[in-house]
C-alpha cells in the first residue's frame, strides 16, 4: 500500500492524516495486507458467503407507531444546534 | 467478614437474608476501589449514584417489595454499554461528553433485577485491542502484577472482578474482548451465542460478531448474571427469541454427554509450554470425571485472524461512519484547510476529516482505514467477500467437530498477561493474542474461559470452553463439573 493509495482511503474514509500517519499506515496496513493474502491460500471457489453467524432472516414486527426518542433528548448531545436540529457548516456554496 | 471478598451469590444472599444491607455492600467495594486506584479499571465512577441505588434497594427490602434476584449486586460496566444521562465513552476522545439518552436493554434488565450499577470501566477505544492501552484514559493495570496488561478490550471490566472492586461486571466480546482478558486476569468470561444477549444499546464496533457477556468468579455467579441479561428483544431484531433456562438450577447436574474435543490447532507453535501443561492438566481432571476424550481438527482456524481483520474492520468503518461531528460527540473547532489537496473540499467534509482525525486514536484510524479498503471499489470481492467465504469454511469446521464431541477445549491465550508496551507498537503481534478466542465469533457459538492454573510467575492461565449454538446450559454445566473438582477459581490476587 503506498502513500498515495492511503491518502485516497483516507478521504473516503473521511480522516484526516498528515504525512507522518500516511507514512506509518502505509507501512502497517501492507504487513497486515500481507498477513491477510494467506487467504488466497485456499479454494473457496462455490463456497457461500456468511455475512452472519446465526442465520436469522427476515424478522417482523407489527406495523404500529412507537414513540420516537423526544427531539429534546435526540438533541442533547449536539455538538451545535439550533431549538430544533443539527447544525452543520453550509454544505452548498 | 470481608464484603469485598464474596461472590455475587453471595452477596445476594447476604443482603437477602438481612446478613448486611446494600448500601454496606456498595460502600466496601467503593472503598476498596479508591484504595486502588493506581489501577486505572474505572474511567467513571460516581460514588453518590452508586450509593443511591443501594439506599434505594434497602429501601424496598425494608417496605416488603419486590426486589428482583441480583438485588443490591454492584455491576461493573464497560464503558460502551450505553447508560441513561451518564457518562459512556468507548474509551475515546470522541465520546468524552457523551451521555446516552436511553438505556441499553442489558442495563434495563439489571436494573429491573435490582442491580446496583457500579462504575463504567475502562477499555481499548471502541473495544479495539487486547491490552487496554488504546484508551484515551490510559491502561488499565493488571490486578495480578501491575507491570502487565489486564487483556483486552475488556480489561477494566476483568480488573474490576481480578481486583474484588466489583464483584461481577459486563464487557463485550468481538474477537475475544471477554475471554481473553478474563484469562489475564484469573476470572470467568463468557461470550455467549450471538443473539442469546441483546446488543441493543451496546455500542457497536462489529455487528455480526459483538456480544454482551459477564465476568464473574465462579460459575454459580456466571449462571446468576446470565439468568438476568438473557433473551430475545423487539429492539433488536438479531438476538434470539428462545426462552432463557433457569441456568442457575441446571449447573449442578452433570451435563447429559461429556465428549470433549482437544483441538490439535491450538496446541501448536506459539503457545507458552506452562500454559499448555496447565490446559493438559485440566483434561486430565475430565478424563477422571468419566469424560471421553478425542482428538479434533478445526483445519481452517489458522485462517481465523485473517479473515476476521477483513470483517471486522469492514464492518468497523461502517459503524464509526456516524462519528463525524454532526449528530453528537466530538466536533472539531478548527477546520481550515490543513494542506493544498483540503482546500478543494467542502466544509462539511473538512469538518468531518478534522474531528475523526482529533476523536479517534491511532488503532482505530487503522482499522477504519483497513476496512474502508477492503470494502472499496475493486477490492470488495478479493478482500470482503473472500472473508465472508472462508468464514463459513470456519463455521463448517466447528459443526463437523459437534458431530463427535459435545464440547472443545483448548488454551485461552498462547500465554499468561504480557508485559505493558510489549505489543504496543506492533498491532499484528497483537492481534495474535486472540488467535484461539476469534473464530468463535465468526462462527456465532459460545465461549467461556476459566481459570485453570497459575504460572511460575504467578500469574492466571486459562482454558476455553467451547459449545455449539445455544448450548449454555451444557457448558456451563461442564464448567462447574471442572470448578467442582479444583480450586483454581478461589485463587485471588495478593492485593
Amino acid at each position: 500500500m503506498t502513500t498515495d493509495e492511503v491518502a485516497k482511503v483516507a478521504l473516503l474514509a473521511r480522516l484526516r492524516l498528515n504525512d507522518q500517519e500516511r507514512e506509518r499506515y502505509a507501512e502497517q496496513l501492507s504487513l497486515i495486507l500481507e498477513f491477510i493474502a494467506q487467504l488466497g491460500e485456499l479454494d473457496t471457489e462455490g463456497v457461500e458467503p456468511l455475512a452472519h453467524g446465526v442465520d436469522r432472516t427476515n424478522v417482523f414486527r407489527e406495523d404500529k407507531a412507537y414513540p420516537a426518542l423526544e427531539r429534546e433528548l435526540a438533541l442533547m448531545n449536539a455538538p451545535k444546534r439550533s431549538a430544533e436540529g443539527f447544525l452543520v457548516p453550509a454544505v452548498l456554496d | 467478614m470481608q464484603l469485598t471478598n464474596l461472590t455475587a451469590t453471595e452477596v445476594v444472599a447476604g443482603i437477602s437474608a438481612r446478613k448486611f444491607n446494600a448500601e454496606e455492600v456498595a460502600k466496601a467495594f467503593l472503598d476498596r476501589t479508591a484504595k486502588l486506584k493506581n489501577l486505572n479499571i474505572y474511567v467513571h465512577l460516581d460514588d453518590e449514584v452508586v450509593l443511591n441505588q443501594a439506599r434505594d434497594v434497602d429501601r424496598r427490602l425494608a417496605a416488603g417489595e419486590a426486589v428482583g434476584p441480583l438485588a443490591g449486586l454492584p455491576v461493573a460496566i464497560k464503558d460502551l454499554l450505553c447508560v441513561q444521562g451518564e457518562p459512556t465513552t468507548c474509551g475515546s476522545k470522541m465520546l468524552a461528553n457523551f451521555r446516552p439518552p436511553y438505556n441499553a436493554t442489558v442495563i434495563e434488565k439489571l436494573k429491573a433485577a435490582g442491580a446496583v450499577l457500579y462504575g463504567k470501566a475502562n477499555m481499548d477505544e471502541f473495544a479495539m485491542g487486547s491490552s487496554t492501552e488504546n484508551s484515551c484514559y490510559g491502561p488499565t493495570l493488571n490486578p495480578w502484577d501491575p507491570a502487565r496488561i489486564p487483556g483486552g478490550s475488556s480489561g477494566g471490566s476483568a480488573a474490576a472482578v481480578a481486583a474484588m472492586t466489583a464483584p461481577v461486571s459486563l464487557g463485550s466480546d468481538t474477537g475475544g474482548s471477554i475471554r481473553q482478558p478474563a484469562a489475564l486476569c484469573g476470572v470467568v468470561g463468557l461470550k455467549p451465542t450471538y443473539g442469546r444477549v441483546s446488543r441493543y444499546g451496546l455500542i457497536a464496533f462489529a455487528s455480526s460478531l459483538d456480544q454482551i457477556g459477564p465476568f464473574t468468579w465462579n460459575v454459580p455467579d456466571m449462571a446468576l448474571m446470565m439468568e438476568a441479561i438473557s433473551g430475545g428483544d423487539p429492539k433488536d431484531a438479531t438476538s434470539l427469541p428462545d426462552a432463557v433456562p433457569a441456568y442457575s438450577q441446571e449447573i449442578e447436574k452433570r451435563p447429559e454427554r461429556l465428549r470433549i474435543g482437544v483441538v490439535k490447532e491450538f496446541f501448536g507453535e506459539g503457545l507458552d509450554n506452562e500454559v499448555a501443561v496447565a490446559v493438559h492438566n485440566a483434561i486430565e481432571v475430565y478424563r477422571k470425571l468419566g469424560a471421553e476424550i478425542k482428538e479434533v481438527s478445526l483445519p481452517h482456524s489458522k485462517y481465523g485472524i485473517a479473515a476476521y481483520y477483513i470483517v471486522a474492520p469492514a464492518e468497523a468503518s461502517s459503524n464509526l461512519a456516524r462519528y463525524d461531528g454532526t449528530l453528537f460527540g466530538h466536533r472539531a473547532k478548527d477546520f481550515s484547510p490543513a494542506d493544498e489537496a483540503e482546500k478543494d473540499l467542502p466544509a462539511l467534509v473538512r469538518m468531518m476529516m478534522a474531528t475523526r482525525a482529533e476523536g479517534f486514536g491511532a488503532e482505530v484510524k487503522r482499522r477504519i482505514m483497513l476496512g474502508t479498503y477492503a470494502l472499496s471499489a475493486g477490492y470488495a470481492d478479493q478482500y470482503y467477500n473472500k472473508a465472508l467465504k472462508v468464514r463459513r469454511l470456519i463455521r463448517n469446521d466447528f459443526e463437523t467437530a459437534f458431530k463427535d464431541v459435545d464440547f472443545l477445549i483448548g488454551p485461552t491465550t498462547p500465554t499468561p498477561a504480557f508485559k505493558l508496551g510489549e505489543k504496543a507498537a506492533n498491532p499484528l503481534a497483537m492481534y495474535l493474542s486472540d488467535i484461539y478466542t476469534i473464530t468463535t465469533n465468526l462462527a456465532g457459538i459460545p465461549g467461556l474461559s476459566m481459570p485453570c492454573g497459575l504460572s511460575s510467575e504467578g500469574l492466571p492461565i486459562g482454558m476455553q470452553l467451547v459449545g455449539p449454538a445455544m448450548s449454555e446450559t451444557a457448558l456451563l454445566q461442564a464448567a462447574r463439573l471442572f470448578e467442582r473438582e479444583t480450586d483454581w477459581h478461589t485463587k485471588r490476587p495478593n492485593i
